[in-house]
């Protein structure tokens, strides 16, 4: 056999921590890449959410100050990013079953690379969700009335917010050790958390125990501060409280709070996890 | 000189009907260079002994030093020296064999280059040449565990553990593996073993422990083991069941210890130290005696045996549901193992029957 030397490279650990980031960040996408199922779905969903709210609701819910498709367009945004942190969820689980967390644990990596990877690879499905939902959205009329750094401030909002959310979600896909149980799971906690906000309709259309859950749902919050930062608010009434007068503070204090809460929990949950 | 010093490990699940001791105080030795093969049937902690040594789960009590580097209080160096293969190919089913290794090179921080040339050397020294560009996904069994052991192999690791490395390949692959891993040990790697099957103990290490229960029950070199349970079964299928007390008798001339008879009263056994000798006058002896066989022959002891006679109950080769470790989930996924007594006895090499 080839003797390879056992002394290896001494390497600081920040540069470590990045390229074992990478590393596993790459090997997500090329999972991502191989497995169409996945890339389908990150695709095809978006784009028939947009046109079937715009096509299906538009003549029936009326927004004040703006058409449905303006109002829409935020609440799909956000919808989607929520939603694609499944996917860190599953995959963790998934990962796990296939004894393939047993294998990078049995490595000198730095203990959160697992979950960078993980995390990374799923805000560039986030990112690329985002893309076919902008343009799809354009074709059927939506338009930015806003200044382009504020676009990309709501644009890096929505993925900031899906980016903390998936840690979030790994850490749950890391306790349920099963991709079904969190798929299930993860739909019975999203749903109601994107339905029951202001993203399909104003919440000062719902009954008041549901409107009371809207206005202070995070991802309410997430939604007003994409729709003031795409110029999409109309003339609608903002509710009269602090989270959704400050819907942009609101995220990045809720993006805050999932990570510092979030990311040493899963650090910690991994360094005692193992496959079977 | 020794490289695993483990002393009274111990680790306790909870399960349904109460704590599971999947440990009970487990110490180990192996000196450097040599094999060691931890021998057992599902559930006796053959696998928890490994993660522990792995770093993959803590003991509750006990310390052990790879090396001697504390795996509790300095896992990653640990890890730095180690290779792991597990009985669940540990490799990722989107990516190939040559991208499943170049990642893992990289991760034990050989740098890029380094972790695509040893990727390389890895895929020729394991002949998977031919797939080493294809995704894992559509390997069979045998290859999966070779991209798998190809992945231990990828630093020279100090330690390599190998946990039940042929558990559920065909028997062609399983001698391919063996022949791989004979290899190594050529080399001089010092390997823990983990195996159900005492033929593989006996092919493969220097030294074997019997474990049961999450304790040793036996150590010894396999020549010593055997020699207690008496080396090679000869094995005889009566014609008549009639004829079981005369063919005892002369079976317990040649035997080293008692011969047994089946319930049926046509199967004789007894444990022979003598080879094919025995067979040959104990044959010349029931026809001189006029006793019709259907079938007689020699066959290696099996797990079963060295379990009846050290521990004077059969081992238990069925699924426990109790056991997080060694025996969970069997039947999941599609590398699902296959556990039953049935398909263990499968395994056992066929009789030798003279010729």
């Amino acid at each position: 056999m080839t003797a390879i030397a056992s002394t290896l490279p001494d390497w600081n650990p920040l540069s470590l921590w990045y390229s074992d980031g990478w590393t596993v960040t790459k090997r997500n996408l090329i999972k991502i890449k191989r497995s169409p199922d996945m890339l389908v779905f990150a695709v095809i969903q978006p784009i028939m959410f947009v046109v079937l709210f715009s096509q299906v609701y538009a003549g029936a819910i009326q927004v004040q100050g703006t058409d449905y498709v303006q109002f829409l367009m935020a609440g799909i945004f956000a919808q989607t990013v929520v939603f694609g942190a499944t996917f860190s969820g599953a995959a963790m689980a998934q990962d796990l079953k296939e004894g393939i967390i047993d294998r990078f644990r049995s490595l000198p990596m730095s203990a959160s690379a697992v979950l960078i990877g993980r995390t990374n690879s799923d805000l560039v499905l986030n990112t690329i969700s985002m893309v076919i939902m902008m343009a799809t959205g354009l074709a059927v009329g939506w338009r930015v009335n806003s200044t382009v750094p504020e676009f990309l401030a709501g644009v890096g909002l929505l993925l900031l917010f899906g980016y903390a959310f998936s840690w979030v979600m790994a850490l749950l896909g890391m306790s349920v050790k099963s991709p079904e149980v969190i798929n299930n799971a993860s739909f019975l906690i999203l749903f109601p958390l994107t339905f029951i906000s202001n993203a399909f309709v104003p919440s000062e259309t719902l009954p008041t125990p549901l409107r009371i859950f809207a206005e202070f749902n995070p991802v309410s919050s997430l939604v007003q501060a994409a729709r003031q930062l795409f110029g999409n608010e109309g003339s609608a009434p903002v509710p009269d409280i602090w989270t959704m007068q400050n819907p942009i503070l609101t995220v990045l204090i809720g993006v805050a709070v999932m990570l510092i809460v979030f990311v040493p929990l899963c650090i910690r949950k991994f360094a005692s996890i193992s496959s079977r | 000189m020794t490289i695993i010093e483990a002393r009274g490990l111990t680790k306790t699940y909870k399960s349904k009907s109460g704590p599971v001791h999947a440990l009970a105080g487990l110490d180990l030795t192996v000196p450097r260079g040599t094999v060691k093969a931890l021998l057992g049937p599902n559930g006796a902690g053959k696998t928890t002994v490994v993660k522990m040594l792995t770093t993959l789960i803590r003991p509750d009590s006990g310390t052990a030093l790879v090396d001697g580097i504390d795996v509790v209080a300095n896992p990653k160096g640990v890890r730095r020296i180690i290779g792991v293969s597990g009985q669940y190919a540990a490799v990722d089913e989107n990516l190939t064999g040559f991208e499943n290794l170049e990642m893992v090179g990289r991760l034990y921080h050989l740098g890029g280059r380094a972790a695509r040339k040893r990727a390389h050397e890895l895929i020729d020294l394991f002949e998977l040449t031919a797939a080493g560009n294809r995704p894992v996904k559509g390997f069979s069994g045998g290859m999966r565990r070779r991209i798998d052991l190809a992945g231990a192999l990828v630093i020279n690791p100090k330690v390599l553990f190998l946990d039940e490395p042929t558990t559920g390949l065909d028997p062609r692959s399983r001698l391919a593996l063996w022949d791989v891993i004979k290899r190594l040990v050529a080399d001089g790697t010092t390997v823990l073993l983990t195996t159900q099957y005492l033929e593989e103990a006996d092919q493969l290490s220097d030294d074997i422990m019997v474990i049961d229960g999450g304790k040793a029950i036996a150590e010894g070199t396999s020549d010593e083991l055997k020699a207690q349970i008496g080396g090679h079964r000869l094995v005889i299928a009566l014609v008549n069941a009639a004829d079981s007390a005369p063919a005892r008798q002369i079976m317990a001339r040649y035997g080293s210890g008692e011969p047994t008879v089946t319930t049926d009263g046509r199967g004789v056994e007894v444990a022979v130290t003598d080879g094919p000798a025995g067979l040959q006058h104990v044959l010349a002896e029931l026809g001189a005696a006029g006793i019709d066989l259907h079938d007689a022959g020699m066959r290696r002891p099996t797990l079963d045996d060295v379990f009846l006679k050290l521990t004077g109950h059969k081992a238990d080769l069925s699924v426990t549901d109790d056991d997080e470790t060694d025996a969970a989930k069997p039947a999941k996924g599609r590398r699902a193992r296959t556990d039953n007594p049935s398909d263990a006895s499968s395994d056992t090499p066929p009789r030798e029957l003279v010729k």
